[in-house]
């Protein structure tokens, strides 16, 4: 356990100073936008044991309702947030209420075809920008004071709310409400002959869920200052699905690293290979579930507790 | 009050596809006994488990918990009133420990359960009342084990105290003692005779030697219907319920002792 403090420490020490090695800040922070959206997708798949198909749902209705209300409407960047994450914690809780009657994969398919109609309605609703999306979104100042426009101040902003979402995931899951789940997850007919509505439980975790999976569009939206199309289509629901199934999913920190790996190879092999770099990312995810199907982090930890 | 029955059945029917699997059972069973439901493999017995917890809806039928209509109750919230099931198979939470087990039946009480934001720890509090139910079936030195860990008997153990930390008023189990070996049985057999003080206790078995040393009155169930009802040693020497389990008149149904 002491290696897992260690660990903490010097991931926490490299994000601090991740400004100062000339990485790319943009590329951090649209990193540590999509380990959000990971670990949000995590407590819904690792942590309560529902498969959802349609998670850029959330992810991109936040960031069009972030992008939207700050270009047209001059919102700060909280408000504008908040409003995303409002967005989205709003249709999760309409989706969820739909998908949690169903199990297994007809849960996934409902997320899925609601996920499309939300790409329908973002494609044309009037306000989205249809194809060309939304450009130029102000990143603003932090309550007035804080301009968020330097790379360094925002950088520090996102990680600020990264490790606050790191922190919620780690208290839901060791929460009353978390032993709940697990027990929902492990022998869901034996939790209602407890007397638990887990339909509430259930859909409790997917509110929360997409609510995360929002403020991770949001601040994406904040970050690269566009939002598009491809923030809600089916292939961002699958790249989330991919990062944390190869990070490893049920774990706390899988998804990040999962993140981490996807978005790298998107970076820096684009340039270098084209479009080759999904055939990679393909190849590295059956890899992947061949070789160590609890993912990476979930392989390590296992390895760790046999020795 | 003493005469109304824990539970009454009247004309409960359910139907799959048109195969009657329960055909309008009148069940009544006294609060305070161990009743025991027993009957051939496929007679309907776990169906009409499900059917009183509402795991499956009644085709037909009203079901009468302490006089009180329930038939239209959902299972948590008859597993609120005091009605609490177990399982055929063992229905533990496998990847919890034996103690996180045992506190999920108490923790939903303390009105917490759906606080995300508060710690486990809050918790804590009930872990007295845990450890006591827990010594009650004699898993006390096991409580930070991993469920899925335990033995299987040590895991129907478990179940029980989970039963019990609901505090029911009436326990419906499912072949409680099923294959387990002869100290396990002995040792589940003590335990629910121990338990079924202030309460009731509706249980399907097999083992006649459970049933005929702990039940204080047995109904016999054959497809989908009750042949006879009443104590052992009526029950037992009833022709037919002797057909229905030897496929003959001539044994006794004391024999399946073996």
């Amino acid at each position: 356990m002491n290696g897992t403090r260690i660990f903490y420490v010097l991931a926490a020490l490299f994000a601090l100073c991740v400004p100062l090695f000339g990485i790319y800040p943009i590329f951090m922070m649209k990193l540590l936008c999509f380990a959000m959206f990971a670990c949000a997708f995590n407590l819904l798949l690792g942590f309560s044991g529902m498969l959802s198909f349609g998670h850029a749902a959330f992810f991109g209705s936040a960031a069009y309702a972030t992008g939207w209300l700050m270009t047209a409407h001059g919102c700060g960047p909280i408000a504008g947030v908040a409003a995303g994450v409002g967005v989205s914690a709003a249709l999760g809780l309409v989706v969820g209420a739909l998908a949690i009657r169903r199990q297994g994969i007809y849960l996934a398919m409902v997320t899925l075809a609601l996920a499309q109609v939300v790409y329908f309605v973002c494609l044309e609703a009037p306000f989205t920008g249809g194809e060309n999306g939304l450009q130029d979104v102000p990143r603003g100042a932090l309550a007035g004071l804080l301009p968020l426009k330097s790379d360094l101040v925002m950088y520090y902003a996102v990680l600020a709310a990264f490790v606050a979402v790191y922190l919620l995931i780690r208290r839901i899951v060791h929460s009353p409400f978390g032993q709940v789940l697990k027990a929902i997850r492990d022998n869901e007919n034996r939790a209602v002959s407890l007397g638990y509505d887990i339909d509430r439980y259930k859909l409790l975790a997917f509110v929360l869920s997409a609510a995360i999976a929002g403020l991770a569009g949001s601040l994406k939206a904040l970050v690269l200052g566009f939002v598009t199309l491809s923030d809600v289509t089916q292939a961002n629901s699958g790249e989330v699905i991919l990062m944390t199934l190869v990070g490893g999913s049920g774990t706390f920190f899988g998804p990040v690293i999962g993140a981490a790996l996807v978005v790298t190879l998107q970076e820096y092999l684009s340039d270098l290979v084209g479009g080759w770099v999904t055939v990679i990312i393909g190849a590295v995810f059956v890899v992947c579930v061949l070789a160590f199907r609890r993912g990476i982090v979930g392989e390590l930890a296992a390895r760790t507790f046999r020795r | 009050m003493a005469d109304t029955p824990i539970i009454e059945t009247r004309g409960l029917t359910k139907e799959f596809n048109g195969f009657t699997a329960v055909n309008a059972v009148d069940f009544r069973m006294r609060e305070g006994h161990i009743h025991a439901l027993i009957g051939p493999n496929g007679a309907g017995k776990t169906t009409f488990f499900n059917l009183l917890t509402k795991f499956l809806r009644p085709t037909r039928g009203v079901i009468l918990f302490r006089g009180e209509n329930v038939t239209e109750a959902g299972s948590a919230e008859l597993a609120r009133r005091g009605i609490v099931r177990s399982f055929q198979m063992s229905a533990v939470f496998p990847h919890m420990t034996v103690l996180e087990n045992v506190r999920i039946g108490l923790q939903r009480r303390l009105g917490t359960s759906f606080h995300f934001w508060r710690s486990e720890s809050s918790l804590g509090s009930l872990d007295r009342r845990v450890m006591e139910l827990l010594e009650a079936v004699d898993l006390a030195d096991f409580a930070r084990v991993i469920a899925v860990e335990l033995p299987y008997g040590r895991k129907r153990a478990l179940e029980l105290a989970t039963t019990l930390a609901m505090d029911p008023k009436l326990m419906l189990l499912d072949e409680p003692t099923q294959g387990m070996g002869h100290e396990d049985v002995n040792r589940i057999t003590a335990l629910i005779r121990k338990v079924s003080a202030n309460r009731s206790i509706l249980m399907v078995e097999h083992n006649m030697s459970v049933v005929s040393t702990i039940a204080d009155r047995i109904s016999v169930l054959q497809r989908g219907q009750i042949i006879a009802d009443g104590p052992y040693e009526e029950v037992s020497r009833n022709p037919q319920v002797v057909e229905a389990y030897m496929g003959s008149a001539d044994a006794e149904l004391g024999a399946a002792h073996a």
